[in-house]
């Protein structure tokens, strides 16, 4: 099958190689005099094909993270590396999926998801049966000429992650993916990320709100705090995979999630009374 | 794979609804309304002892339009080809200047003021100077036909071009997208709906723009023509005229409205689907 070629043509490197690397990340906005300082001095290594989650409360700079992770957005200081190169402008090797699906309304979910092989002048005759099968295994079998008016919040969001992995990119970066679908959806759309993450083991770094998506999903959570934003806790997720639901009622599920809440209450964030 | 159990509502192709969306109903009340408006004028004007002076009824209208057809056909195509050419030239410029301002901070920062002082500024009253100018021929209607339907075009052109959700562009960039890319594949595409929304304000303004000039000074067009008969008292000639200006108005209207629907199908169809789905 053409997309099972596509896939795994990256050269395994060695374990102890990080995929990304963050060293002493800053980032500070300047605005009327006043500079607010988003990030705060964050390091952090992510090996290949490791699945990372960073938890944390609005506005703590998770996604601005991201953003300097994708090169979108500079950081104000320090440095960030991906397969040892120096990230400086956007680096395109990469899937990237927002909370919003940005999808483009003028283009159909097809012409959607190949975006890329027209902004990179590639053949898009080539990638046309990737798409399809992407869509085919998201379950958008025979959506390919809907406009994305016509479809609903998931499927719009399961086009979005095809658009990131048409390209077989190494690394997905997801901002709050499932943030904005209702929760049998979004439950939905666990399953399929894990199951798409077991097929090809991308390493990915994903950006929610939501403790148990991040244990249920990750080998590693991080907790950033509230503004500014630093990494409170690093968290190895030791659970089975395929991870299944049923495992949420486990108490080694539990124990992690507790962990991650406990921070969330030394910041101050939860009060129960 | 499970099948998506959100795709409820999305089962099959949705047809497409016929211009104007809604069916029979869609044509049938406006066109009662306007015959009923009719009727009612051609009733009063006839049995109310009214004056063909003041108001002739719209079956003289008619009458007079009719025998004065080739006169009015010259006239028009005078008009018309002042307003679609100020149209023309507004969308030309308008377009570009938009765009500019939205890339160009030091041309938004010299450019924007003046051109907010130059659109509070009422154009009849420039068009005397225009003229002046420019003489009482085609041109110095062209222009004031484009100096007072050009604003909306770049207003219109900027708002769409700010509207583009910044998700959609930091995606294109993280593709490797080149600015001129993140316009054309992203920045542009979503401003057409807003665009066209500027043209078709412009299109009816051109219209005013010719007439005004034509007013001000000339010698044909419809505008002329209204003077003239008024000169005469031939009001059943002058509402000839403004029939017939209603007329050019709407078709240029309606072709504009058309290209609305080639080049901004997606847009044009998602409202129909809405209003259907909340409507009927």
């Amino acid at each position: 099958m053409q997309a099972a070629k596509l896939i795994d043509i990256r050269t395994v490197q060695g374990a102890d190689e990080p995929f990304v690397r963050i060293q002493n990340v800053d980032k500070s906005y300047v605005s009327r005099r006043r500079s607010l300082k988003a990030v705060d001095n964050v390091s952090l290594d992510i090996r290949p094909g490791e699945f990372v989650s960073i938890v944390g409360p609005s506005g703590c700079g998770k996604s601005t993270l991201m953003m300097m992770v994708s090169g979108l957005i500079p950081t104000t200081g320090g440095t960030i590396a991906i397969e040892n190169k120096r990230i400086t402008r956007p680096y395109i090797d990469v899937g990237v999926v927002f909370q919003r699906d940005a999808l483009l309304e003028w283009r159909t979910v097809l012409a959607n998801v190949l975006l890329q092989m027209d902004i990179r002048r590639l053949d898009r005759a080539k990638y046309k049966p990737v798409a399809i099968e992407l869509l085919k295994r998201a379950g958008l079998d025979g959506f390919e000429n809907y406009y994305p008016w016509e479809l609903s919040g998931g499927m719009r969001q399961r086009v979005a992650l095809c658009r990131a992995l048409i390209g077989n990119p190494p690394l997905l970066l997801m901002d709050e993916p499932f943030g904005a679908l209702d929760a049998l959806t979004r439950e939905q759309m666990n399953l399929d990320l894990q199951r798409i993450w077991l097929e090809n083991r991308k390493t990915v770094l994903f950006i929610t709100h939501s403790i148990s998506e991040a244990v249920f999903l990750s080998d590693r959570v991080l907790v950033m705090s509230p503004r500014p934003g630093r990494i409170a806790a690093d968290l190895r997720i030791d659970l089975p995979r395929p991870r299944r639901f049923s495992m949420r009622e486990q108490p080694s599920f539990g124990r992690y999630v507790a962990q991650i809440r406990g921070q969330f209450q030394a910041f101050g964030l939860l009060n129960e009374d | 794979m499970a099948a998506p159990a959100d795709s409820a509502g999305t089962t099959g192709q949705p047809e497409l609804l016929p211009i104007g969306g809604g069916g029979v109903s869609s044509y049938l009340y406006p066109a009662v309304a306007t015959l009923v408006l009719f009727a009612v004028w051609e009733i009063a004007t006839r049995y109310g002892n009214v004056s063909t002076l003041i108001l002739p009824a719209p079956s003289r209208i008619l009458e007079t339009t009719i025998a004065n057809f080739p006169l009015l056909l010259h006239m028009s195509a005078v008009t018309a080809s002042e307003f679609v050419l100020g149209f023309a030239l507004g969308a030309a410029i308008g377009m570009p200047l938009g765009a500019l301002i939205v890339y160009a901070r030091p041309v938004e920062m010299a450019i924007y003021p003046l051109l907010v002082a130059f659109q509070t500024i009422p154009k009849a009253a420039i068009a005397p100077i225009l003229i002046v100018w420019l003489g009482t021929g085609i041109t110095s209607k062209i222009l004031i036909a484009f100096a007072i339907s050009f604003f909306p075009i770049v207003v219109d052109t900027i708002i769409g071009l700010r509207s583009a959700q910044p998700e959609t562009i930091y995606l294109a960039r993280s593709m490797g997208a080149s600015p001129f890319q993140v316009f054309w594949h992203v920045r542009f595409p979503n401003a057409l709906p807003y665009i066209f929304g500027g043209l078709k304000v412009a299109s009816t303004l051109a219209v005013i723009g010719a007439i005004v000039g034509e007013f001000v000074s000339s010698d044909q067009g419809i505008g002329y023509l209204v003077l003239v008969a008024n000169g005469d008292l031939d009001t059943r000639l002058v509402f000839a005229c403004v029939l017939v200006l209603t007329l050019l108005g709407l078709v240029f209207f309606f072709i504009i409205e058309a290209c609305e629907r080639i080049f901004v199908r997606w847009h044009v169809s998602a409202r129909q689907a809405q209003s259907t789905a909340s409507g009927d």
